[in-house]
């Protein structure tokens, strides 16, 4: 049903807990099943240097969230924003349809997260593909 | 260590099952209605098997129609019984948590005007037999009630119901008829439609290490029962088809096997269920049984891991090499959480965090030493992965535990 990078990522979450002296915080919550992604991140100097992610709910949700850090973590904030759900989804193999609410939550989470940075927010058009 | 527990789902089928049904693939590969040498020996097979099945429950041969499953047992009970009584008309009890085989009939049946009735149950999924009585009404001609549950065990009081719809009838009720579905009941328990008082009973050869793709109604002599399916007169003129010789050997062979010592095999499953709540609730704050604490199967636990999604859990958990199932097995593509957990009133939360485990006679201790050891890594990784508030309280229980 779940991909081998799926599975991986479930058995072994990445980069898990919040920081201590964030940047940003996107804690955002899907109102129809209530899974949940917080993520915190640091930023330094334009480059993402650090993030930390919580998440409860199904499967792909713990995935997205996992993968989310590791395609965060050391880029430059531009091409951060530059990130979008197909992102998420190419990173785990894929995901099925039903489930693919699960990326879109971890991009929710990443734009909240960078908006309360004070980061512009990643392109609306990108976070649609 | 690979750890099959979900044998509420399905069962292996047992060797002596399989060699028993070999020989009805090739050589003995006769139709049974055939007149022949072949088809006669596929005829006695087909007959030897049909006594097997009734041994198990106390009933006649006779009694005893074979089908593709429980599904089509519980289609034929339910419909047969609503197209005997004239269709578009009567009133059919059941419960809210039957397996969907039941409530999509019932819900079809309603489609062409049959009343229906949904009798919720207790916080333990007990069905309330003086609520049964009230439901009745003048023209109620089928009550269908399962005899224990596929999601949590609980074993509802079919003898008390069976009394009462006796009851009704001596009282000048028509007849109303009783159907249970006994799928995960046969083989867990000594079932007998006697002592149960039904009419019609449903049963599930792959249940009880058997083949899937045969089951059997039982269906008490001088039961009317409308066709669902038109063709030949197999089965008594009840169900057409040719008959699936090698399955209905291996069912027959299973039903033989789960009648020997059932007490003793039973009693040592309920050892290991017990032990495992037993382990996991010692060394995991925040885990509930769900179902009735004494009413109930020896081979399913129903549990709910507080802060902790059953899927996520059960993901974790086949990576491990354990198969357990969230919800129904059989609801497992929807996303709809579990219509019997929520029945029992148990918050969203509780059904999301549901696992079940089932027990077979292949179950061993050091397999549920492995289930409770991950389940125990599991849970910790996945509660320290949520969102502080979310884990909290489990979490600083955890601590101090």
């Amino acid at each position: 049903m779940y991909s081998s990078k799926v599975a991986d990522h479930i058995a072994n979450p990445r980069n898990v807990g919040e920081l201590d002296d964030p940047s940003g915080v996107g804690d955002v919550v899907n109102e129809v099943c209530q899974d949940r992604i917080r993520l915190s991140i640091r930023i330094e100097g334009g480059t993402l240097a650090a993030a930390r992610v919580r998440a409860s709910g199904c499967p792909p949700t713990l995935a997205a969230a996992s993968v989310l850090t590791e395609l965060i973590i050391g880029r430059q904030i531009t091409e951060v924003q530059l990130l979008g759900r197909t992102d998420i989804t190419s990173a785990l193999g894929r995901l099925p349809a039903a489930k693919a609410h699960c990326a879109v939550l971890a991009i929710d989470a990443l734009r909240n997260a960078l908006e309360s940075s004070g980061c512009e927010p990643p392109d609306p058009g990108a976070t649609s593909r | 260590m690979l750890v099959y527990l979900d044998n509420s789902a399905t069962t292996s089928t047992a060797p002596d099952v399989v060699a028993a049904m070999l020989p009805y693939f090739s050589e003995q590969m006769g139709n049974a209605q055939s007149v022949h040498s072949f088809g006669q020996r596929a005829k006695a097979a087909l007959e030897k098997a049909r006594r097997q099945v009734a041994t198990l429950i106390g009933a006649a041969p006779t009694e005893i129609v074979f089908v593709s499953g429980g599904t089509e047992a519980d289609n034929l009970a339910i419909r047969g019984i609503a197209e005997a009584s004239g269709q578009r008309r009567g009133h059919i009890i059941t419960t809210e948590i039957e397996h969907p085989a039941v409530l999509a009939t019932a819900r079809a049946l309603e489609e062409q005007g049959v009343v229906v009735t949904y009798l919720p149950v207790s916080r333990g999924g007990l069905v309330d037999v003086a609520q049964v009585g009230r439901a009745i009404r003048e023209d109620t001609v089928l009550v269908s009630i399962m005899h224990a549950n596929n999601e949590t065990g609980t074993i509802q009081p079919i003898e008390e119901i069976g009394k009462l719809l006796g009851e009704a009838h001596a009282a000048g009720h028509t007849r109303i008829y009783f159907h249970t579905d006994a799928v995960q009941s046969v083989g867990k328990l000594p079932v007998n439609i006697h002592s149960l008082g039904v009419d019609m009973l449903s049963m599930s050869a792959h249940k009880i290490h058997g083949p899937k793709g045969i089951g059997a109604l039982y269906v008490r002599k001088g039961v009317r029962l409308g066709k669902i399916l038109f063709g030949g007169h197999h089965e008594r003129d009840r169900r057409p088809g040719t008959e699936n010789i090698p399955a209905i050997v291996g069912f027959g062979t299973a039903c033989e096997l789960a009648g020997a010592s059932l007490e003793a095999r039973m009693s040592r499953i309920a050892d290991l269920r017990d032990y495992l709540e037993r382990e996991l609730n010692d060394r995991i704050p925040g885990v509930r049984a769900n179902g009735d604490p004494l009413a109930r199967l020896p081979n399913i636990s129903n549990l709910s891991f507080e802060g902790v999604d059953g899927e996520s859990l059960l993901i974790a958990l086949d990576l491990k090499g354990v198969a357990v199932s969230t919800g129904s097995a059989c609801s497992s593509g929807s996303l709809e959480p579990s219509h019997v957990l929520t029945a029992l009133g148990l918050s969203r939360e509780q059904v999301r965090g549901s696992l079940r485990f089932s027990f077979s006679q292949y179950t061993t201790r050091e397999e549920i030493d492995y289930v409770v050891q991950v389940i125990v890594e599991i849970v910790d990784r996945l509660r320290e992965m949520a969102p502080d508030d979310d884990a909290a309280g489990v979490r600083n229980a955890s601590a101090q535990s």
